[in-house]
């Protein structure tokens, strides 16, 4: 258990530790009436082991000894759109208002490997997220954002490999050094078979493509996080919060381990492993949901793996509401389910949120409703005090024993799943897409029957009506402009580096080497993200999932 | 006696959003209807190839990835070409409201926004095929 078994200890060692690195916000705090916040409060008749302390195995209370005192979560807000241009505005944009990390979606060509020019992709570029086909791109989306101030998250998993190798690239030629190299990619393949199915190669070559990305980064940019393990799309997938824990605590301990059969050390990968978490409607299961999962996986980490480091043990989270739970009809209410599930996630002591905007229902979102989102954030920052104290549900009955219950279930079912071979074999046998289909025809049909209830959907309906929106549209001649982009590129390089790097690529693939080295070889000659990944679809093949409805 | 209505669930393009797909496919599939599921990544060709092969009733399309305009002029216009019999196309998704018309003039019969009950998607479905 953690070091502290009292206040004072706790006081002394830890919380006074913390707070010669990184300060309170204010010297003190106090309630709008002018009682004093404490730096932490406990039950009176000591502290249960499993709760413990903030900042302390088993982490229930938070991965920091003073949460948000110190420092608010990070504000970011995921967008991406069009081309590089595009979206490198709507970034400059969200700085503007106070965003204060981004977050990139790219659109599924990219997520697929396909460059602009494929004919398979030309009907999707930039319609869900930014396109990149080169170092080029991702240039032009970074530009005049300072990497080493401003922390970038890549919502990519099939072609990490690449995109984590441009990222670099172009924060080293921004001449950030390699220590102040920030960042996050989420890279979790696993989920990708059951969940969001934006893959390329099987799942057991995919991992291992995973675990290339985790022994480089570690190497080459040791503050960067290579994998966000990610249940917000299990859950968005119509799963509930045990599932959301078990699949995703499952896949994070499925990428270690395979590190650690590579011959890495668990604390060489494992500190720099973070997740991302959906927040739900069910306000307590969810603040319950990141308590259990901090125990959890601390208790993976340092029990079942064997990790010495604290850092390895710690579940570092971004969280975001639930897209799934955004209504097209009478989409204002939208902006009340967003502010209290973000309540949910920083009461559950997320580092870092997203707040979907109130037309995500039927389009990306416009300027305006993604000013409220933003807004929504600052609100519960700066005006509700909820950051002035640190989990301040523990000890309450039932929250504390929404977290055993959801730890114990969710750990039964991750301990199946190990029983019956693992991630990769329950994923290939359709065990895990079956469980989510099951969840999820459930709760439909429990809406249909009004045991559950959507405000606006299935009760409190309004009539029909054309809603005044603010319509986000789209630069129409982008397709052709990255076409000719990327076109452009492949005329004007060195066609010889990028013919030897793709043969590199693909002969690291072969030997069972880690891929790295060469891929960012081949960006910096200005090889394509369809180029790269083709290279790897002739080594390692595509998937076909189970069809399973 | 009448077959069973056969019906089609595809998701075309790149799009990998499933939910939606999967449980309108298991709705028709409770009404009594034969179901093939064709899942993701699927072209043009690969979904009036399916249609064609299974002598379908009912096409339905879930696309989430902003590429229905695309798609529901594409599909439509091949079924129109090779299909033996009227098809009947029905979409669902994530759609911007001022898009639903013009999917509808591409040949949609009709689009089903989030929140909509699977008992009026199958309802439609089986009035359309009744006044066949």
């Amino acid at each position: 258990m953690g070091k502290a078994t009292d206040l004072e200890t706790w006081r002394q060692t830890t919380l006074a530790a913390s707070l010669k690195k990184m300060p309170l916000r204010k010297p003190a705090f106090s309630t709008l009436s002018g009682i004093p916040i404490d730096d932490l409060y406990t039950g009176t008749s000591g502290t249960d082991p499993r709760v413990g302390f903030p900042g302390e195995y088993p982490y229930t209370r938070g991965v920091h000894p003073t949460m948000y005192r110190a420092r608010h979560w990070t504000i970011r807000q995921v967008s991406g759109f069009g081309t590089a241009e595009n979206t490198n505005e709507r970034y400059k944009y969200l700085l503007a208002h106070g965003e204060t990390g981004l977050s990139t979606d790219f659109d599924l060509p990219t997520l697929l490997g396909y460059d602009s020019d494929h004919p398979i992709a030309v009907p999707e570029i930039g319609k869900i997220g930014v396109a990149v086909d080169t170092i080029d791109d991702v240039r032009l989306l970074m530009k005049d954002i300072p990497l080493d101030q401003v922390s970038t998250s890549y919502t990519i998993n099939a072609s990490a490999f690449v995109l984590m190798g441009m990222y670099e690239v172009v924060a080293k030629e921004q001449g950030v050094p390699d220590n102040l190299i920030t960042g996050t990619i989420q890279n979790d393949i696993l989920k990708e078979y059951t969940a969001q199915n934006e893959y390329i190669y099987p799942p057991a070559q995919a991992v291992k493509l995973v675990v290339d990305t985790m022994e480089y980064a570690a190497k080459t940019m040791p503050r960067y996080n290579p994998v966000s393990v990610s249940g917000y799309h299990i859950r968005d997938a119509g799963s509930n919060a045990i599932q959301e824990l078990a699949f995703t605590l499952g896949a994070g301990h499925c990428y270690v381990t395979e590190a650690v059969k590579r011959g890495l050390s668990a604390d060489f990968v494992a500190p720099r492993v973070s997740f991302f978490w959906n927040i739900q409607n069910d306000f307590f299961e969810e603040i319950a949901k990141f308590r259990a999962a901090r125990r959890l996986w601390a208790r993976m980490m340092r029990d079942w793996v064997g990790a010495k480091d604290p850092r390895s043990w710690m579940m570092r989270a971004h969280a975001q509401n639930s897209g799934a739970s955004l209504t097209a009809q009478q989409p204002d209410n939208n902006i009340a389910r967003t502010a209290v599930q973000a309540l949910a996630g920083i009461l559950g002591g997320t580092q870092s949120l997203h707040t979907n905007s109130k037309d995500e229902a039927f389009q990306i979102p416009s300027e305006g409703a993604i000013k409220i989102a933003v807004r929504t954030q600052q609100i519960l920052a700066l005006e509700n005090r909820v950051t002035d104290v640190v989990d301040p549900l523990a000890g309450s009955y039932y929250v504390e024993h929404l977290t055993d219950r959801l730890e114990a279930e969710a750990e039964a079912l991750l301990r199946e799943i190990l029983d019956r071979g693992g991630m990769v074999r329950s994923i290939e046998d359709g065990f895990i897409q079956r469980q989510i289909a099951d969840t999820s025809a459930a709760f439909q049909q429990a809406l249909e029957a009004k045991e559950e209830y959507v405000v606006g959907v299935n009760v409190h309906v309004d009539e029909e009506t054309d809603l005044p929106f603010e319509a986000f549209e789209l630069d129409p001649d982008l397709a052709e402009r990255q076409i000719r982009r990327t076109q452009d590129v492949r005329k004007s390089r060195r066609q010889a580096e990028v013919g030897s790097s793709l043969k590199e690529i693909k002969q690291a693939a072969i030997n069972g080497d880690n891929v790295m080295p060469a891929v960012v070889r081949g960006i910096k000659a200005q090889a394509t993200v369809g180029e790269m990944c083709d290279v790897l679809r002739e080594v390692y093949g595509g998937f076909r999932a189970p069809i399973i409805f | 006696m009448k077959r069973p209505l056969r019906v089609v669930v595809a998701k075309p393009g790149l799009d990998g959003h499933d939910r939606g797909a999967k449980i309108i496919a298991r709705a028709f599939r409770d009404a009594g209807m034969e179901v093939i599921y064709t899942g993701i990544f699927q072209t043009t060709e690969m979904i009036v190839r399916t249609v064609v092969e299974e002598d379908a009733d009912v096409l339905g399309l879930s696309i989430l990835s902003g590429a229905h305009l695309h798609f529901a002029e594409e599909i439509c216009k091949a079924l129109r070409e090779q299909a033996a019999r009227e098809v009947l196309v029905v979409m669902g998704g994530i759609l911007p409201p001022p898009d639903i018309p013009k999917v509808k003039a591409s040949g949609v019969a009709e689009v089903f926004g989030p929140g909509t009950p699977t008992a009026s998607i199958v309802g439609f479905v089986k009035r359309w095929a009744e006044a066949r």
